[in-house]
């Protein structure tokens, strides 16, 4: 099934071979619905590249053996690719080193991990964690439930109509009692950048550490953890390219070394009798159990596929697509963009007057156009814009301006049938 | 529209979506029951007064999409008159209409055969039965919300 690839405008002047970039994603060229593919649900998960797909292939096919044990030849091949994977993931996020990449199921267990561990051995009865209000329910759940394991409180600092973080707030909200803040690095929902320098600053001038859930970010933005400063970074595989089922956690050195284990398992030990367990150093301790090897590696060809592009290149090419959708958005009646960050990723909420999201997204879906609606895991934010649900338009590297303009017909078409 | 669209979002559909009928509180009602559809944030409250063991009234408050909110209005209207048996036969034929079982041919449909498209749209057919899920909770008289989940 291969669907004529929409005509292109004339490449920009950047060079960014879109044609090229198009042609390494096998799941972009069908029909939907009879119509192309138009995949606009990027923050939900990405296509894979060949490259990525070639990779698991390669491992499969070839280098399948568990890691760390054997001295066998493919499973001395396995374990170089993993901790190669680990390097990888280091070079990404400008890592000091690659003992402080442990590997997750995704973002969400490493926002898990650090509560469970970091979080349950530092913090007392009457101890704040302070968050923020665009946070994805992944950034909020474990910290409520870290909250009530250890007596401690969850603050929130509030966002303003344009869903940006209340600086002020958060500098105020930043107490005596506060041990934690985590926040995202962009908003899933809204697609708000956050100032995060200036976020970890303000917290560190507090004595306070500062997780980053950065799944949103990393597709997005060239991210350094060093130059962050932050304490913690999480990311998805997933959503930057990658297989699911993997997710990094970056936390500085002294911080992990002196965190307790997550799970219990083979492979996060040293030594074991029924008398007594020694555990294994960072990063190793934090990863019972045989790792997800396989979705490591491939995450590693991603992030190399991605940086291979350029991220910058990447950041212009998607903020002229998010320039365009929010221009072509903009011009249809009845519709309001919810997000209006002075500073945003490639993602576009947006309300219908008289077309609710679901309806949007279905006939949209029937012209070959993919889109979220709903609540994006975020209930909060649509609370605090006194919404239901959204429709949400995310881009990728891949994405066009044809589909940008494949999308407004849509918005206008659902618009002609409910509206 | 292509033709797949049409057979969800009717005319009659559409009508019931932007002016919902019984769209309203009723005082003192003798059911009243809270629906949510956690996916999608939808939520619709129901009202009953009975007469016996039949539904004298129905209404319904609330926000969802097009094919919910049209369920609910052709719900309040089609259950009106009818025994609690009646209406369970109803919503039975209406929940097999919905995901593609084919209704019974023993029950009259009427108007809620508007809702037939909804079959080859398998994530919408929540949308479709929560209003009828909130309903069958109502009456039988848990005093519980229900989910879609």
């Amino acid at each position: 099934m291969t669907a004529p690839s929409p005509v292109l405008r004339l490449p920009p002047a950047s060079g960014y071979d879109l044609w090229r970039v198009r042609a390494d994603f096998p799941a972009l060229r069908q029909l939907v619905h009879g119509r192309p593919l138009v995949y606009l649900d990027n923050a939900a998960t990405t296509q894979k590249p060949q490259a990525v797909l070639d990779a698991l292939m390669r491992f499969y096919g070839r280098d399948c053996a568990n890691v760390h044990r054997g001295v066998h030849a493919l499973s001395e091949r396995a374990t170089r690719a993993y901790e190669g994977a680990r390097e990888a993931a280091a070079r990404f996020l400008n890592a000091g080193s690659a003992r402080q990449i442990v590997f997750t199921r995704g973002a969400t267990e490493a926002i898990n991990l650090v509560a469970q561990t970091f979080g349950r051995s530092v913090l007392r009865a009457g101890d704040e964690i302070l968050i923020s209000a665009l946070e994805h329910h992944s950034n909020i759940v474990p910290w409520q439930m870290l909250a009530g394991q250890t007596g401690a409180r969850l603050r929130v600092a509030p966002i303003d109509e344009r869903g940006e973080i209340i600086l002020e707030e958060f500098e105020r909200l930043l107490g005596p009692r506060t041990r934690l803040a985590a926040v995202a690095h962009v908003s899933n929902a809204l697609g708000t950048v956050n100032p995060i320098e200036e976020i970890v600053r303000l917290a560190h001038r507090k004595g306070v550490r500062v997780l980053v859930d950065g799944a949103q970010a990393a597709p997005h933005l060239k991210v350094d953890v060093r130059a962050l400063d932050c304490d913690f970074y999480a990311f998805s595989g997933h959503k930057v390219y990658g297989p699911t089922g993997i997710g990094v956690l970056y936390g500085k050195a002294e911080l992990l070394e002196a965190m307790p284990p997550y799970q219990g398992g083979g492979d996060m030990i040293r030594s074991v009798s029924f008398e007594r367990t020694t555990y294994n150093d960072p990063p190793h301790r934090f990863e019972a159990g045989t790792p997800p090897i396989a979705e490591a590696i491939g995450l590693a060809a991603a992030l190399e596929y991605v940086s291979g592009l350029g991220r910058e290149e990447i950041a212009r090419h998607e903020h002229e697509l998010l320039e365009a959708a929010t221009e072509a958005l903009e011009r249809i009646p009845g519709l309001r963009i919810v997000g209006t960050a002075r500073r945003k990723a490639a993602v576009v909420s947006f309300v219908l007057e008289g077309v609710h999201p679901h309806d949007a997204a279905t006939i949209l879906d029937r012209q070959g156009v993919a889109v979220r609606a709903g609540h994006h895991c975020a209930q909060p934010v649509m609370q605090r814009y006194g919404l239901a649900a959204t429709t949400r338009a995310s881009f990728a590297l891949y994405n066009t301006q044809e589909e940008v303009d494949a999308l407004a017909r849509a918005v206008r078409r659902a618009r002609e049938i409910l509206a | 529209m292509s033709a797949a669209l049409e057979d969800l979002y009717q005319q009659l559909i559409i009508d019931h979506s932007r002016r919902p009928r019984n769209f309203r509180a009723l005082e003192a009602p003798d059911r009243r029951l809270e629906g949510f559809n956690p996916l999608c944030g939808d939520q619709v409250t129901v009202y009953v007064k009975l007469e016996g063991d039949r539904i004298r009234e129905a209404a319904f408050q609330g926000s969802g999409c097009a094919i919910s909110t049209a369920s609910a209005s052709l719900m309040t209207e089609s259950v009106r008159g009818k025994s609690l048996e009646e209406v369970e036969r109803l919503f039975q034929a209406f929940h097999a209409l919905v995901t593609g079982k084919g209704a019974g041919r023993e029950v009259e449909l009427g108007k809620l055969a508007a809702f037939e498209g909804v079959a080859s749209y398998p994530a919408r057919v929540k949308c479709a039965t929560l209003p009828w899920h909130a309903l069958r909770a109502a009456l039988a008289g848990s005093g519980q919300s229900v989910t879609t989940e």
